[in-house]
Order: structure tokens, then sequence, then C-alpha cells
């Protein structure tokens, strides 16, 4: 549940379908074409028949931005052009911004030949949204940030009383009407089409119709109950340099079909500190203190479950970090920390059941790959909940230290490390 | 009642709970109860799917708490509840909110759902700060005031408030993002200083309904608040407003600050913590900027969250050598009733149990009747004779016995319309009455007339051939006493018009049954009685008893005080009653696809034969 960057095919292509609804001038026709690694290029054609017809644009569309300044934006081609584009780059390892990944998605449109950038974008604050104008958009509009207009549109008055116009630059002119009514209408397409982000650098004006060429944009993804008629199974693709793991996958899917929250990211696979921590607020504090105490670079994942997940999720979540932990042997040994606040409402026997059935299944694993475990939790049913560990610990061959909310919440990490250090 | 401004729940807060939430709302009950509230804080329930009442524990005893459907019903009802703590689904808490900020009467509003989109969030809060009132969350566990209130599940179980002394106020004011962390701060708190006066969790959403500086403002305010302590994140800006508010000494009270998520500069950029708002997006973001700027606006920060439990001593015992606070006694820890249920569960307590059940067990992962298996049931086809073996008997039946019991049930399954039990049903069902009545209608027919002859003549017939009598004297017995015997007669069958059904039973007993005594004993009986009339043949009922006495006599699953047993409990008019559903059913449901009409005798089939008036006259 957050704000997720889009597509900017998907933004363009929301903005072709709804915008008109709110500015019936609004003549972009969204021409926009998707390749991913597996698109069949001549079936794109068929379905797109102006990609042979005009003279087109190709660019990545991974959510990094910047595109230009790294050489990766083919402009004016034809398509046999862009064809080649596509397949010098698709698949090709770039580094962008210190991270590197692989070049997979890319966005082919019309070229759109335009004398004059402007800039608009619309974010979110925690009373309203602002929104920024300038007639002097494109690649410097950082370095002219003086001319940029600011807006602030209050969450309960809304556009309509808004005074836009007199705040319009003057040089605008005649094409200030035109400028304001976009904006107007903008703003309530981001309103109601659950964006939390947006911007366009730049829109051009091409034959007195407005012409989005950059575009960038997150949604609310909480939005989704109200927006999936609008949004219509859209896919929030993972950040540019990230591509989730099939165990990463597989935890995911496990959150979204439970109320619970189940969160899974590795971050080094060889790590020998594995966590398994109970809550949003505690889970990030096990990661602070391992950091402290100097074990970044051995911190293999981060992670939390919470809401009071059900015996089988946790059985599946405890399952997945098991297997991917005793996969490689490392001399040293490693540790996994379980641990948890005290809870409010989560039933912590109920929870650990699950963690137990999944140690006992990966016994000989666990005790092949020298694992360490320390348990810390409190919170409903944890007398019980820390007793099946306990028990588990005399039969399962593998070290297991047990602590309650007597014991410091983090104290298992120097305890734990300690011994890993060695 | 007015409460200050700065204060939000006290021992006389009463809310209201939307959802059927039926733990949380015991959970705020004991609460209630621990700190010794003289009336529990809940004035009532929100349940849109259904109002009246619902019951729960006030200590050892009940009380029923309304419902009602809606917001604007309740908030009519109870004035005086001015907080509405809101379970409502992330689909509906905006919604629901809305509706409770227009009440005039309810000032604070607890969010919990997750994943409430941030414009709704945005515009609750945005509403709730014109309407001078405070929304608390949503994703949040809520908060307390010790001593006084909680929200919903907030300070968890009764074990942990106790630990905590969460039951009486100590000094502390505490605000959190994270609602987990709430439980593990009051627990460090309690630990290291006099504990908790108020603590809020105000959600991890990056646009929460009142943020962090909303809560310690009113901390400030309030004067039994000494000191104050709140746990950030990083990610959002709120932190930075506490330290401007810091810095302009809009705070004079001594603040305890923690940011977490220092680990964010190592980890990769795109790691999204469990939170929502949890990511920085600037250098200012991060919780390391954050912590500095709070140790420069003169905060009392640790070096890692480790310590954040020794800042807190540190500033209390400060205060408490300064005079701010004193060290008062202790009330007495209270104490809760366990609930049966976990007290059971942990194996501390026994009662002797109401029912005993021999039969089958519902309990485990597959259903069990008489110890075995459901699906060894059916594995083995063990059939409906083989499952009324082991539920009425329960015993394991050699096959012919089982396929004996099926026989009987398919033989008496029907005889027709006419016969007392199926015209009942019948006349029920014309009566326009559902199936189960007009079943009942035709099984309450059954009786020592009408298909409950089986147990009576099994009676007979074993008590007679056991105590030695011949047929004769038996006949004659019988006679003596005016009785007619059991399992003789039949109105239309005769020597001469035998009745086929009981002819199969014979059939089948004596081709597949170790031995036939008794049966052999009542063809006996029945050359006797036919040969006074011919319609005084063996009837179907008395087949059927006699040739189970017979079954568990010689199958060598019975013993003797079993068979006994069996005959005195009268366990084989069962298998009439079972058989003869089939048939009452069939003819029910005949009646209904028929569209019948209510049956109403006709009038000319019926002798009125009125008593003259000297008749009734009292003759005395």
């Amino acid at each position: 549940m957050a704000q997720r960057g889009i597509r900017e095919y998907d933004a363009k292509r929301l903005l072709a379908k709804f915008l008109p609804e709110y500015l019936s001038e609004f003549s972009y026709k969204g021409d926009l074409a998707l390749v991913g690694p597996d698109t069949d290029l001549e079936e794109l054609v068929a379905a797109n028949p102006w990609l042979k017809e005009g003279r087109l644009v190709v660019k990545p569309d991974q959510l990094f931005g910047k595109r230009g300044k790294h050489g990766l934006v083919l402009l004016d081609a034809n398509w046999d052009g862009a064809k080649r584009y596509l397949k010098e780059n698709m698949g090709k390892e770039v580094v962008v911004g210190g991270i590197a990944g692989r070049l997979t998605h890319f966005l082919i449109e019309p070229f759109i030949p335009h004398e004059g950038e402007f800039y608009v974008a619309i974010s979110s604050s925690s009373d309203g949204d602002n929104i920024f104008f300038s007639p002097e958009g494109g690649v410097s509009v950082e370095e002219n940030w003086d001319k940029v207009v600011q807006l602030h549109i209050n969450v309960l008055a809304g556009i309509d009383s808004m005074d836009i116009k007199s705040k319009l630059p003057k040089s605008l002119a005649g094409q200030s009407e035109a400028v304001e009514k976009f904006i107007r209408a903008l703003y309530k397409f981001y309103a109601e089409t659950g964006f939390a982000y947006l911007e366009i650098n730049p829109f051009a004006i091409h034959i007195g119709a407005i012409v989005p060429l950059d575009m960038v944009a997150k949604l609310d993804d909480a939005d989704e109950y109200w927006q999936r008629k609008r949004w219509n199974g859209l896919i929030f693709p993972e950040p540019f340099g990230r591509s989730l793991s099939k165990e990463e996958l597989f935890i995911k899917e496990l959150d979204s079909k439970t109320g619970a929250s189940l969160k899974l990211t590795i971050l080094n696979p060889d790590g020998r500190v594995w966590t398994m921590v109970a809550g949003g607020g505690a889970s990030v504090i096990y990661a602070d203190t391992i950091c402290d105490l100097g074990f970044a670079g051995e911190m293999a994942n981060y992670g939390e479950y919470s809401g009071d997940p059900n015996t089988e999720e946790t059985y599946y979540y405890t399952k997945t970090i098991l297997d991917l932990m005793t996969r490689k042997k490392d001399p040293r040994g490693k540790v996994l920390l379980i641990g948890g606040a005290i809870a409010n409402f989560t039933d912590v026997a109920k929870t650990f059941k699950g963690v137990t059935m999944a140690l006992e299944e990966y016994r000989n694993k666990l005790q092949d790959a020298g694992v360490k475990i320390y348990v810390r939790r409190g919170g409903p049913n944890y007398e019980l909940g820390l007793k099946l560990m306990r028990d588990l610990g005399k039969r399962l061959g593998v070290p297991i230290e047990v602590y309650g909310p007597e014991t410091h919440m983090t104290r298992i990490v120097p305890l734990a490390l300690e011994g890993a250090s060695q | 009642m007015s409460r200050k401004d700065y204060v939000l729940f006290d021992r006389n807060t009463k809310a209201f709970v939307y959802g059927f939430q039926t733990n949380a709302i015991q959970r705020m009950l004991d609460f209630d109860y621990i700190c010794k509230r003289e009336s529990p804080s809940i004035a009532a329930i929100i349940n849109p799917s259904r109002a009246g009442i619902h019951k729960a524990f006030w200590g050892t005893k009940e009380i029923l708490l309304p419902m009602y459907k809606t917001v604007a019903m309740a908030a009519k009802a109870y004035p005086e509840a001015d907080v509405m703590v809101n379970f409502a689904s992330h689909r509906s808490a905006f919604e629901t909110t809305m509706e409770a900020l227009q009440e005039k009467t309810i000032r604070v509003v607890a969010v919990i759902a997750e994943g409430v989109p941030e414009r709704q969030s945005r515009i609750l809060s945005a509403t709730a700060q014109n309407l001078l009132k405070v929304v608390i969350g949503p994703a949040t566990v809520g908060g307390m005031a010790a001593g006084a209130f909680r929200i919903g599940n907030t300070a968890g179980t009764i074990e942990n408030i106790i630990a905590s002394k969460l039951y009486r106020p100590g000094c502390v004011g505490f605000v959190s993002k994270s609602g987990g962390m709430l439980n593990e701060a009051f627990n460090i708190i309690s630990r290291n200083s006099n504990g908790i006066y108020e603590g809020v969790a105000i959600g991890g959403d990056r646009y929460p309904g009142s943020n962090m500086l909303d809560h310690i403002m009113r901390y400030e305010a309030n004067p039994e608040i000494k000191m104050i302590a709140c746990l950030g994140e990083l990610g959002g800006e709120d932190e930075y407003r506490i330290i401007q508010a810091l810095k302009t000494g809009k705070i004079t009270k001594p603040l305890v600050a923690w940011v977490t998520g220092t680990c964010s500069p190592v980890l990769p950029a795109s790691v999204q913590f469990g939170h929502a708002g949890a990511k920085a997006d600037t250098e200012k973001e991060t919780a390391q900027a954050k912590n500095q700027a709070f140790r420069e606006a003169g905060a009392y920060v640790p070096t890692s969250f480790d310590g954040y439990g020794d800042e807190v001593r540190r500033v209390y015992d400060t205060l408490l050598a300064k005079g701010v606070v004193k060290e008062s006694t202790e009330p007495e820890s209270p104490r809760i009733p366990a609930d049966y249920s976990k007290a059971l569960a942990e194996g501390i307590i026994r009662k002797p149990t109401t029912f005993i059940c021999t039969v089958s067990d519902d309990r485990g992962e597959e259903l069990l009747y008489a110890g075995k298996k459901l699906s060894e049931v059916l594995d083995q086809k063990m059939g409906i004779g083989g499952v009324i073996g082991l539920l009425w008997f329960k015993k394991e039946l050699p096959d012919y016995a089982a396929r004996f019991i099926e026989l009987v049930l398919q033989i008496v399954a029907d005889h027709g319309p006419a016969v007392s039990g199926a015209h009942n049903a019948i006349v029920a069902s014309c009566a326009g009455k559902d199936l189960i009545s007009s079943l009942c209608s035709g099984l309450l027919t059954i009786g020592p007339r009408f298909g409950g002859a089986i147990d009576d003549a099994a009676r007979e017939f074993k008590r007679a051939k056991e105590t030695g009598m011949t047929p004769e004297h038996f006949v004659n017995d019988m006679k003596k006493k005016g009785i007619n015997i059991p399992g003789i007669g039949h109105k239309i069958k005769s020597v001469k018009n035998p009745d086929k059904r009981v002819q199969l039973l014979i059939q089948y007993a004596k081709s597949n049954f170790p031995r036939t005594e008794l049966l052999n004993y009542a063809l006996q009986v029945e050359q006797l009685t036919t040969a006074k009339k011919g319609n005084l043949i063996l009837n179907v009922d008395g087949c059927i008893g006699i040739l189970f006495i017979d079954l568990m006599g010689s199958c060598g699953a019975f013993t003797q005080a079993e068979i006994d047993e069996v005959v005195k409990l009268g366990y084989l008019n069962g298998l009439f009653a079972l058989g003869r559903s089939i048939g009452l059913i069939g003819h029910i449901l005949d009646q209904k696809r028929l569209g019948a009409r209510l049956y109403r005798h006709p009038a000319e089939d019926i002798a009125y034969m009125m008593p003259t008036s000297e008749e009734i006259q009292c003759k005395r």
C-alpha cells in the first residue's frame, strides 16, 4: 500500500482515454506501443498501423528519468530505424543513477516536431495538492525553477474556485486560456483517477492541440478498489534494476490474497543474517540494529509479517526464507532472527505454529547450513508460542534461543551477531 | 460533559465501536474493568447488518450492549459518547468516518483499517481540522489513556496491560507512527519511568488523519503529563514540524525522540518498508537527518533504538530529582477473570461435562463414526446398513447383517398412500405445511397399531421362548391376558393371500443367517393363530423384530446383555421410522408437485351422531 510508479505507456494511455471527459477539445489520440522482451513486432504493427506511417520516437519505459541525457532516446526515426534500435537495445545492461539493470520495455510513439516546451506537474501534500507550471519546460526546467508557477489546491475546496488565470505567466498571451483549461482538467483527471504524482515535461502545443511528450506518474495503489474500471488490470512494474525473484513473487502473491501483511525483499542471498520479523515498525528497527552493529553487508533480507496471518501463511513465509538461507553453506554459519514487538492482537502461538512446522521440515538443511536461531516476541498467547519454540529447540538439533517481552526487543540481534562474528 | 481540548479520553469517556468486533469489544470492557471504571466505555456498537443487543462480560458478570445499524441512530441515542472506534474495512472506512465527523457529539474517530487511499485520508484529516475534531489513523491500532480508556486492541492482552501498568496513569505522553510498536514502547517506558499517561499511534500511512505534533501539543498542554516520548520513522517531514516546535519553544517539556530507519542508506533505494509512508525521497527525510535535527533542537536522542529506554530513564530521573514527578505508591495490581476457553486450553481449570457422546466425533480433521473415519466407511463400501451398525449399535456388522438392515429399510420404505402415516403426511402437506412438518405428522403416527410393533413383537416372542413356553402355552397365555400378540395379524393379508414382504425377509434369513431359532418358534405360533383365523399371520413388523433377535443372537457380534438392551431401549422401531421416512417424503413431495389443495374429509363419509339433550344433562 503506497505510491507506486507506472509506465509512461500506461500514464499516457489513461490520459488519452479519460482526460477528454474533463476537456472535450483534448484531441491527443494516445498512439502508443509498448514493446517488451516477448513482443512480436509484426503483430504490433498490425495492431498499430501508424508505426509504419510516420516518424517515431523510441525510449525505455522502466520508471527511470533522464533518458535523453543517457542517450537512450531515439528521435525522428522510421519503423526500420526503430526496429534496429530495439534490436540493439533490448536486454542491454545500462547504469542509470548508479543502478544497473537491463532494458526490457520500450515505448514507441509518433515523433512530434514542436516549438516551445511546457512543464506541468501535480504532487500531493498533507492538506492538498500542488500544481507546478512553467512555459519553459524540458530538460532545463530545474535550472529555470524561478519561472515555475506554483498553485496549491486545498483537498476540500478543489480547483473550481481557484483563480488560475491571473497566476499564469503573461508570456503565454493567446495560449493562456487553453493552458488554464488544460490545467483544470488535468487536475480533475489526476484527483479522480487515483494519481499520487504526475509530471508532463514537456508538453507541446502542436497545431493548437496539447500533446504530452514525456510523462511520469505514480498511482496510490490503495485506490485500486475504486479505480477498477479506469485502471482495468494495470500492472505496477518493479523499479528499474530490480526484478523480483521467484521467492519474492511468491510472497507478493501470498500477500495479495490475505488481509494480513507479508513482505519480503532479498538484499543479499549470500548474506548470513536472515530476519523474520513481525510488524512494519519493528522490522525496520531490527534492520537498523543489524546495520548499527556493522552487519549491513551480511543482511540477507528485509521483510515483515503482520496483521494476524494464519498458521498456513506463516508456514509458507517461513519455508520460503528457510529455503533461501539453506541453499548455500557458509563456513561461519548463519543466523535467523525471528523477532517482533509485543503484539496487540496477532496470536503469537498461531503464527509460531506455522513457523515451527516449516523449521521442522527443514531440520536437516538447517543443521547442514549451521543455522542458529534467535527468537523474541510478546503478545496474545505468547507463552504458548514461545513454548512451541523451546520445545522445538529440544528436538531440532539446531540451537534456538527464545526470549519474551522481559527482554529488550532487539537484544537478540547482538546476541546472535556476536556469535556470528566469531 | 465538557473536556479540555487537550483531553481526548478520560475515565468517563463513552465510545461507539463501529463493526461487530467481539474480541476488541471484550478487550475494551476488560480494560475498563481493571481500571475500576464506574461504567463501561462502550456506549453502543454500530453494526450495519444487524441492530439489537450484544452480550459481553463486565468482570464475571454479563452486560448487554445496544447495537445500532447507523452512526446517526447511535449518536442520537447516546449523545454523551464522543469517540468512535472505527473497524470498518478500507472500503467503507472513509464514508463511515465522514458520517461520524458530521455528528455534533462525536469528537474523536480512530480509523483502524489499512489501505485507505491517500486522497480519502487527506479529506478526513482536513474535515476533522475544520470541525475541531480529531482523527487517529488510518492504519493503526489506535491508542489509549492509561487507567481510563483504550481504543480497540491497543496494548494487547490484559497480562500485558498489567505488566506495563497501564491500568493507572503515569506521567509520559507517547506518540508513534507504528501501531505495532506502541505496545513495545509502553513496555520500555513502563520499565524506565512511572509509565504511560497517554499513548497514540497515528498510523504508518503517508497522510495520517492527525500527525505526531498534534498529539505532542496536547501532551504539552496537559499538566498531568511531565515528559513526552516519540518514535518517528524515515520518510515524510512530520518530524520536522516537531523539531520546529521545539526550536520555537512551543514544546517546553522534555522530549525523548528516535527516528527508525537508520539502515536505509545502506539498503538498495527501492526497498519499500512495511509502512506506506516509510520511504525517504530526499536526504532530509532520512532517519539520520531527522535524528540529527532532533538532537540539535534539544530533544533527548539515543544513539540507537536500544538506548531509547535509557534515555527515558535519564529524563525521568532528572524529573524525579527536580521534584517535578513524585514517586507514588503503586495500587494493587488488578485481576481479570480468565476466559473459560483460554483457561481450558491451558489446562488450568476443569469442569464435569454435561453430555457424553460415544457415537461420533466431529472435532478432528475427519469425522469419525464410532471411531471409524468417514473415508474408511466409504472405502469399505459399508453402506447404509454398515453406517447404522456403527451409529446405532457401535459395531462393525458382518456384511450379511448390514445387507439385512438395508433389506428391511427397502421393504418398509413405503406402503401406499392409504396407510395412516402416509395419509397424515399427505393431509399435512395439502394443508400447506413444509416438508419437515409434514414428515413429522406422518412419523408421529407410528405407534403400537401402525408400524410400531417391531420392538413389542421382538420382546414378547423373545420372552416366551426364553421362559420355555411352548407355542400353545404362549398363545393361551396372551389370550388369557386379553392381549393381541404383537407381530401377528394383518388387515388384508392372510394365509391365502400371503404377504410377499414377509416371504422375502424369511427367504433372506434362511439363506444367510447361521440360525433362525426365534423365527422357527414364531412360525409355529403362526400355525396356531392362522388355524383360528386366516389373517392372523406373522406380519411384517413381527417378522422384522423376530429376525433381528435371531440376527443378533447368531452373528456373534452381540452379547446377551446387549441384545436385551436393544430390545429394552426400543432400537428396532427406529428401523421402521427410518425406512418409512423415505416413503413419507416421497408422498409429501408428490403432493407439492401436484399442487394439491387443502384436504377436507367429505361430510357424507362421517356419521354425525350427536348426543341427545338428555344425555348431556347432569344426572346427579
